[in-house]
């Protein structure tokens, strides 16, 4: 079992190393970084400047290697719209923020997505069913970022309860949380109800049906236990990506996480922070994948033996 | 020599495609939802190929004086203007019809370049094995690590934005889950006796692959592809919204909403009507995607 750990966190290095590599491909994709840095009007000598002073006149697989040294450490630089400060503490000042809209998010969806997927397995064909799977078709067909419009809208303009968009009190998060959440509730109900069908079609839930046991005994006892491994899975898919920072409802909302860094930082040209944004959001999914497999092992000792 | 090697060669392609298409076409009258996913698809895609014959106006055309018109049965609203006009008086159907071409363009170029880069990278890595599926499938995890949204901001960021590199970037962003799919596919089919025939007669590796693997893996291609069309929609638009997406001059569902936005409280049919546009698109998209994956294989339900 401790051999499966350590291969799969040696795997998650190399992912980890890979997306250093996609991230410094990235930003050099043009040739030449500063000048998509600065913008256009920059006089030629700011351009010279900033280019020696990031290092950038140096040959490129010297910039790769001292890009790779740094970032190991965390070091991606200064940010370049707020002078002397490292731009991996811009992220991580800004993280709390997508951690509270991803805790309140999960709170509400996953719940409801439990019950409803679970309700619409068992009534399979019923009324209850066909609401549910139409509700999950159309929470994963609105773009969030329109959905938050009408959100803002009806709450924050028409009935005026809710605060439209910004950080602070409690309120703050509803709207985002709810908008964020549609998807999610959407994707992970019908994940519950195709994952509950199958689960309900096994023998042994026809043996604890026949020796007499009332369907809601069924469900709750047998069924509702052997959806734990799914379920894990889905919930760590859906950590890895509300910490990835929603970029779109962050956006609509004014809601200061990392989402939104990444946006405010390629408008303003903040491209040392940028990069620190997008390796720590995939530092974070890989960092959630691996917890799963490690949690997996222990749910599931099939895994263990291969 | 092609009829020899053909009658040779144990074809994997369904025998009879014609019953093949029956079939589809009896489950697809089954299923209500989908019949009309794809009225509601057909006339999106008629509505953009016929753009430029059915719009009511020019959908760039400014008149001040017809300035956020509400829609036609709306008190204050014309007949000329049926789904009201804009800030800037310009029509909103006429926008919303140029917009679709936009939306599908983006949703289905970009879907296709990203289909053709994850089969073939899907092929090699699952016919050839070794180092090739080794490096093919660490390149799928550490993309697969950055979200599809954040990963197309970072390299328009970068790029700049425009129609071209939108596509280009939703292209080059969305390759990995195809990969994924058709090596799974080739590695089930790879060892099957058909394919051991054919290369026992002296069949290339490039005939294989194309003739008897290949068929056998686009199945979940397309059904993965069909949705992907949908999320390529919501993203251009999303990116659109941000001002990092297709130009401003071109009228666009995302670049409507997001022109709309300020409008909002005081006219809603300047977000309303694109919104909706954007959202049955997707919808239909959505619906035809779980139907095929239904008629296709119902095992495929996790993809």
């Amino acid at each position: 079992m401790f051999r499966y750990i350590i291969d799969r966190a040696l795997q998650s290095t190399v992912v980890i190393l890979g997306v250093l590599l996609l991230v410094f491909f990235i930003v050099n994709l043009t040739g030449d970084p500063v000048r998509i840095m600065l913008p256009p009007e920059a006089s030629q000598e700011d351009v010279e400047r900033l280019r020696v002073q990031m290092g950038l006149d140096r040959p490129l697989p010297e910039q790769f290697v001292r890009f790779m040294v740094g970032a190991v450490q965390g070091d991606f630089g200064e940010s370049l719209r707020y002078r002397g400060q490292p731009a991996l503490k811009q992220v991580i000042q800004r993280f709390p923020a997508t951690l509270t809209l991803a805790a309140v998010t999960l709170a509400w969806s996953l719940p409801a997505a439990l019950l409803l997927g679970t309700i619409a397995a068992v009534r399979h064909n019923s009324i209850t069913d066909n609401l549910a799977m139409v509700l999950a078709l159309l929470g994963q067909s609105l773009p969030s970022f329109w959905l938050g419009l009408i959100l803002i809208l009806v709450f924050a303009e028409q009935w005026n309860i809710l605060p439209s968009s910004g950080y602070g009190g409690p309120w703050h998060v509803l709207l985002p949380a709810l908008t964020l959440g549609a998807f999610f509730m959407a994707r992970n109900t019908r994940l519950v109800r195709s994952g509950m069908r199958e689960v309900l079609e096994q023998d042994y839930i026809r043996t604890a049906r026949a020796k007499g046991l009332a369907e809601r005994i069924v469900v709750v006892r047998h069924a509702i236990k052997n959806m734990a491994i799914p379920v894990v899975t889905m919930v760590g898919l859906d950590i890895g990506q509300l910490l990835g920072g929603a970029v779109v409802t962050e956006t609509v909302f004014a809601w200061p996480g990392i989402g939104r860094l990444a946006i405010d930082s390629i408008l303003h040209r903040d491209f040392p922070v940028l990069e620190a944004d997008v390796f720590f959001i995939a530092l974070a999914f890989v960092g959630i994948n691996l917890v799963v497999d490690v949690l997996y092992t222990w749910l599931d000792p099939r895994v263990r033996v291969r | 020599m092609t009829e020899i090697s053909s009658i040779g060669e144990p074809s994997v392609a369904s025998p009879s495609e014609r019953s093949e298409w029956k079939r589809a076409l009896r489950s697809l009258t089954k299923s209500r939802a989908a019949v009309v996913a794809v009225f509601v698809l057909s006339v999106v895609i008629v509505v953009a190929i016929g753009a430029t014959w059915i719009t009511p106006h020019n959908p760039n055309e400014q008149v001040l004086e017809r300035r956020l018109l509400p829609p036609a049965w709306v008190e204050g609203g014309t007949r000329s203007h049926l789904l009201g006009t804009d800030h800037l008086g310009r029509d909103i159907l006429s926008r919303m019809i140029y917009g679709s071409r936009i939306s599908l363009a983006v949703g289905f170029s970009a879907v296709l370049i990203s289909g053709l880069l994850g089969i073939a990278a899907g092929l090699i890595a699952g016919y050839y094995g070794r180092g090739y599926e080794a490096t093919i499938m660490r390149l799928v995890d550490i993309q697969l690590a950055f979200p599809f949204i954040l990963l197309a901001l970072a390299i328009i960021g970068v790029l700049g934005p425009g129609l071209r590199n939108v596509i280009l970037v939703l292209g080059v962003a969305g390759w990995m889950v195809y990969a994924r799919v058709v090596r799974g596919q080739v590695l089930s089919v790879r060892e099957r006796e058909f394919v051991e025939a054919a290369r026992a007669i002296g069949a290339s590796d490039f005939r294989i692959i194309r003739r008897h693997v290949l068929p056998n893996t686009l199945a979940p291609v397309i059904i993965v592809a069909t949705f992907a069309v949908a999320t390529c929609i919501i993203t251009e638009a999303s990116l659109t919204f941000f001002g990092l997406g297709v130009e401003a001059t071109i009228p666009t569902w995302g670049s409507m909403l997001s022109d709309g936005r300020a409008y909002m409280a005081t006219a809603w049919w300047l977000t309303t009507f694109p919104g909706v546009a954007m959202m049955l698109t997707v919808l239909a998209l959505n619906v035809i995607g779980d139907w095929l994956r239904e008629f296709i294989d119902p095992r495929l339900r996790n993809l």
